[in-house]
Formats: C-alpha cells, sequence, structure tokens
C-alpha cells in the first residue's frame, strides 16, 4: 500500500457504513420540530461512507507516510527536532494528571498546581528570570506576551512616548510580526558581517521612544552574540527593555543564562529545548519569564504557595491579564517538567554540550563541499550558503528535495533572509554517531551529483509519493478542504 | 543578470525609469532572481504621497515576502494594475513590469542613485 494516495471520499461508497446502532426511543418527533428552522441545513452533510476497515487502513496508510523524528533524522534548522523521550507521554498518561478538569476547584488539585509551580521555579532557575508564566500557547504567543508587558512596564512608570521595537534583520519572522500585533513600530537594523548586531547600527536607533530589543542569542545564523553585556547596557541606558527569544535555547542550557546576559523578559518553547511534541499541531507551549520589575505584570492567574497550600492569584490589580483560556497546554509542562526531572542538572547542560558539538562536527565535514559564509565556531546550529561552486545553478531547494530521496527531512532552507540560498543545520543532541555521518556522507553525495547530473537534482524528488510540487501555484490557489466537483 | 543602461538604480535593487516628472518604479532582474517565483504583489494606494526610502508595498515570493523602497520622494499616480492577476510579470520581464509611477516631488534625488555601471559592481559585490 506504499502508493495509496486516496482521499477518502473516493473510497466511499453510497450506503456503506461502519455502525450499527438500535433505534432511537428519543426520536419520534419531526427534527423541526425539536430544532428551530435556521439550525438546520438544507443540503447532504456530505459525509464520506465507508466501513470500519475502510477508515482503519485510510489513515493507518496515511500515516505510514508521515516523517517525524520517531521515524528519522530531522535537522529542521531553528526548530530544534530532538527525540522525545517516551517516559515524558507515559507520564502525561498518568491517571491523575490526565483526566483531571480545569474547573476543578484549585483544593482537590494540588499536585497539578505543585507540578506547575515547580516548573516555574525551574525555568526561573535553568533561565536566570524571577517568575514564568506557563499560559502561553507556544513561541509567538509568549512574544506577544512579553511584549505585552513590557508595553505593561512602561504606561505604568508613565512613559507613553516609547512605541518602537528594535529588530534585527536576522531575527525569526515571528519578531516584527508580534511587535506589530502588539502595536508596536518595528526599527529594523541591519547586522553586520558577522551576523551580528550592529553596535553603531544599534546607538543610531536608541532613542527614548523604544520600548525594547528583541533578541536571539545565540543568534539566526548559530552564533553567539559576544556584545551582549554592551547591548544590554546601550539598550536599558536608552530606558528600553530586552526581550530574549527563547527558540535557540538549546545551545546555552546549563552554560548561560538570558537572566545573566541582561535581557528583562524571554519566552521558552518547550517544544523545542524540552522535548514535548514540535510540529503536526503539537500543542507548543511557549512559558514566558520575568525579571523582578516585571512580575506584577505577569498574566493572571499566577501559581502562589500559601500555608503550604497552592493557590492560583487572580488579585493582581497591575496583570496583563489572562492571555489563554485556563492555564496553557497544561500536558505540555507534564511533558517537560518530566524531561528537566529526568535529565537533571547536569544532563541538561550535557545536552547543549552535545548539540554544539554535533552541529561544529557537522559544519566542518560539510565546509568542502558546500559555502560557509561566516567561519566561526558555532553553537547548535549552522547555515550554508548553498553549494561551493555557485555555476551549476543548483538551488538550495534542489539539495532539499533531493534529500527527500535519500529519505531525510531536508534542513531549513531561505532563513534566515541575510544568507543568500541558506541552508540552516540543526542536528540537536540526540543523534548518534553513525546517524550523523550518515547525513554527512549523503550531503557530499548530492553535492557530487550536482556536478556530475544537476538534471538530477533539479528534478528532485523521484522516490516521493508526490514529485516536486508547484509551489507558486499552491501559494496563489491555496485549496485545503475537499470539495464536491 | 540584466543591467539597463538608461534607468537608475537603488541599493535596494529597485530601478527607477524617468519620463518627464515621472518615475516608473519596479525591481530588478537581481532581485527577482534573489526572490524567486513571484506569488503576490502588494500594491499601495493611488494619490499616496511617500518619502524617499519609505516602503511603498511588499513582493512574497515562495521564499519570502520582502518589503518594496521608494527611492525617490512624490505622489503615488499610476499603479500597474496588470500586477495583481499576474505578478509572474516581474520574474518574466522585470524592467517592463514597473509597479507604479511617482510624480517626483524632488527630482535631485535622482543624484543620489546609481547609474548602471555603478549598480552592476554593487550586485558583484552582494554575491559571495
Amino acid at each position: 500500500m506504499r502508493e495509496y494516495n486516496s482521499l477518502i471520499f473516493e473510497v466511499s461508497r453510497e450506503g456503506r457504513k461502519a455502525y450499527s446502532l438500535p433505534k432511537c426511543e428519543l426520536c419520534e418527533d419531526e427534527i423541526n420540530e425539536i430544532i428551530p428552522e435556521e439550525f438546520l441545513r438544507t443540503s447532504d452533510s456530505k459525509l464520506p461512507e465507508v466501513s470500519e476497515v475502510d477508515v482503519i487502513r485510510h489513515f493507518t496508510n496515511l500515516s505510514n507516510k508521515n516523517y517525524g523524528v520517531d521515524t528519522g533524522f530531522y535537522p529542521l534548522g531553528s526548530c530544534t527536532m530532538k527525540y522525545n523521550p517516551k517516559i515524558n507521554e507515559d507520564m502525561a498518561g498518568i491517571l491523575g494528571l490526565n483526566s483531571i478538569h480545569p474547573y476543578q476547584p484549585a483544593e482537590t488539585i494540588q499536585g497539578s498546581l505543585k507540578l506547575m509551580y515547580d516548573l516555574d521555579k525551574m525555568l526561573a532557575e535553568i533561565s536566570g528570570m524571577d517568575r514564568i508564566t506557563l499560559q502561553p500557547a507556544a513561541g509567538a504567543h509568549g512574544e506577544l506576551t512579553g511584549l505585552m508587558i513590557i508595553k505593561a512596564y512602561h504606561q505604568n512608570r508613565g512613559d507613553l512616548k516609547r512605541k518602537k521595537i528594535i529588530v534585527p534583520d536576522s531575527a525569526h519572522g515571528t519578531n516584527p510580526a508580534t511587535a506589530a500585533v502588539a502595536g508596536f513600530d518595528i526599527v529594523e537594523i541591519k547586522s553586520d558581517d558577522n551576523g551580528a548586531v550592529d553596535i553603531e547600527a544599534l546607538k543610531r536607533v536608541l532613542d527614548d521612544e523604544v520600548a525594547g530589543l528583541m533578541l536571539t542569542n545565540p543568534s539566526t545564523l548559530g552564533l553567539f552574540e559576544t556584545n551582549i553585556k554592551v547591548i544590554a547596557d546601550l539598550v536599558h541606558e536608552a530606558g528600553g527593555l530586552l526581550y530574549y527569544d527563547g527558540a535557540n535555547m538549546n545551545a546555552i542550557v546549563g552554560i548561560t543564562r538570558p537572566g545573566d546576559m541582561g535581557f528583562d523578559v524571554m519566552h521558552f518553547n518547550l517544544h523545542k529545548t524540552f522535548s514535548t511534541p514540535h510540529g503536526g499541531g503539537g500543542p507548543g507551549s511557549g512559558p514566558v519569564g520575568v525579571k523582578e520589575h516585571l512580575v506584577k505584570f505577569l498574566p493572571v492567574p499566577v501559581i502562589e504557595k500559601k500555608d503550604d497550600k497552592f493557590v492560583l492569584d487572580y488579585d493582581r490589580s497591575e496583570s496583563i491579564g489572562k492571555v489563554k483560556g485556563f492555564y496553557g497546554n497544561y500536558g505540555m509542562m507534564v511533558r517537560a517538567y518530566s524531561y528537566i526531572l529526568t535529565m537533571g542538572s547536569e544532563g541538561l547542560r550535557e545536552m547543549s554540550e552535545t548539540a554544539v558539538l554535533n552541529a561544529n562536527y557537522m559544519m566542518n565535514k560539510l565546509k568542502e563541499h558546500y559555502h560557509l559564509p561566516i567561519k566561526q565556531v558555532c553553537k547548535h546550529e549552522f547555515v550554508l550558503g548553498g553549494l561551493e561552486e555557485t555555476s551549476l545553478e543548483v538551488s538550495t531547494l534542489d539539495i532539499a528535495k533531493r534529500l527527500l530521496d535519500y529519505g531525510y527531512h531536508p534542513p531549513t532552507i531561505y532563513f534566515p533572509l541575510i544568507v543568500s540560498e541558506a541552508m540552516m543545520v540543526e542536528p540537536t543532541e540526540t543523534e548518534s554517531l553513525e546517524t550523523i555521518d550518515a547525513f554527512i556522507d549523503t550531503m557530499i553525495k548530492i553535492a557530487g551529483e550536482a556536478k556530475e547530473n544537476p538534471d538530477l537534482l533539479k528534478t528532485a524528488p523521484h522516490n516521493t509519493p508526490v514529485r516536486r510540487i508547484d509551489e507558486v501555484r499552491a501559494a496563489r490557489q491555496l485549496i485545503v478542504k475537499w470539495e464536491d466537483e | 543578470m540584466k543591467v539597463l543602461e538608461e534607468l537608475y538604480y537603488s541599493n535596494e535593487h529597485e530601478w527607477v525609469r524617468v519620463e518627464g516628472k515621472k518615475a516608473y518604479i519596479g525591481i530588478t532582474d537581481y532581485a527577482q532572481h534573489a526572490l524567486g517565483d513571484i506569488v503576490y504583489v502588494e500594491m499601495p494606494e493611488l494619490g499616496e504621497e511617500i518619502e524617499g526610502g519609505d516602503v511603498f508595498g511588499a513582493i512574497e515570493s515562495v521564499k519570502a515576502a520582502s518589503d518594496v523602497f521608494s527611492p525617490v520622494s512624490g505622489k503615488i499616480v499610476e499603479i500597474n494594475e496588470e500586477l495583481e492577476n499576474s505578478p509572474e510579470l516581474v520574474n518574466e520581464k522585470p524592467y517592463e513590469s514597473w509597479i507604479l509611477a511617482l510624480e517626483m516631488s524632488d527630482e535631485s534625488e535622482l543624484k543620489n542613485l546609481m547609474n548602471s555601471k555603478a549598480y552592476k559592481e554593487f550586485c558583484e559585490n552582494e554575491d559571495h
């Protein structure tokens, strides 16, 4: 069934069913006597008519086409697609944790509140922040929460003219998008030749209208921002705050902390650094950490400990309010908590060290065959700029498509925008030397194919259920749901 | 990479064609090549006043979305509506597919732009 490519509507046969229900004893009335006319549909519901075995085979065959960290190597830069230990799933499946209801009174869910309270303390220790909110549902939601806190901080001081957020041109696209959604004007600054913040460019845009600077460290190029103290001092002297995008945190856990670098507020991506599922709907989790001077603005409720009891504290007059229904994606908190406990503090440091080692090993093996724009020791990921020999006209997209033929998920491509033909590779710490070597060999083989038979790359992939996709048509005629006709 | 002699060029890879007081603005062959297949051109409003260096729209390709900057100041007097349904024209004929025309408010701004020779050199330095 490898070639299986049907829609479930194509399997459908009129009158076929996967259920057998007894006669309904309550349905003697006509439907329109029970439900008002305006709520009744006038056309058929167009559901597929299939048997149980049809449904099982259809979805099992589709699921076999999935590619994930459980099936193979997934070096998607900036996404930290590490293996997620199954003990996380066991813990999240514990009946007492997965069967609670958010409307339960706090005194009946003390264990879960303790878990959240402890996770807050652990993330605070890891990051050098003072308090954490676990509410945000993912990274960009965390960014929005963080910027709302920055806005509340300035407004609370009566400083109403700070409407600008500075974002480097290498930033994750979510940074300027978040600043726009939070109602700020965005000031972009160019990076220097090494992809770092250009200190002179930063000085030129700093004034009393700057609310803050959003930054990742290591940078989007996977390089440590060595000027971070200078940057933090400059922004603080101008009266602004520093926001840390935690996307690249896998490089620094147990080694350095955003709080020590001078950041005031940050988000974590539990689905990156702390091994909760990433992609495929996650769900994600983007806790936000703040320094002491911002704690009073955190979203409600904050979990507090009073007389050995955990309580949900809503009585916080300067809070930015709620940012998510209930308390966040709780199942992800259980997984991250399990991960932190299983790793321990030594293990977390080793995690980052191994992630950095793996990336440097791979970078050094590949730089002979691919263009490496900035030749420095990298952190957890590195950015290549296409093939060393540009005359071949083989693009990064062609290389990525060819990787599919060899059974790999390709690296992130065409990001960051400041590197042409960018290919961003993040091996993570969970891969063995054998897996990493096999990927390196494949990349070298592809570089050879580009010389000998460039058409093989330009027409790739050849071994996948769907061949090269017409991306222009996909972007312009987006059809995401089945329609009859 | 094609560079036409009679045009002015900005370091954000826009070109300017001058017809009297009118300036037609588009993106260069280098820019369209770097962007890849273009799927959408976001246009400004007719009659809008823009300053040189301001963003007046965006071009979306399969790779990324990029702002388009106006190399000169003025009032928008024409919009190339053809690009709304056929953005691929920017890839196919970058120097014919102007995005908008401005009535320039300060023609001396043209002096800050590059000629074809300077722009060619500029692009060579951009490549690795």
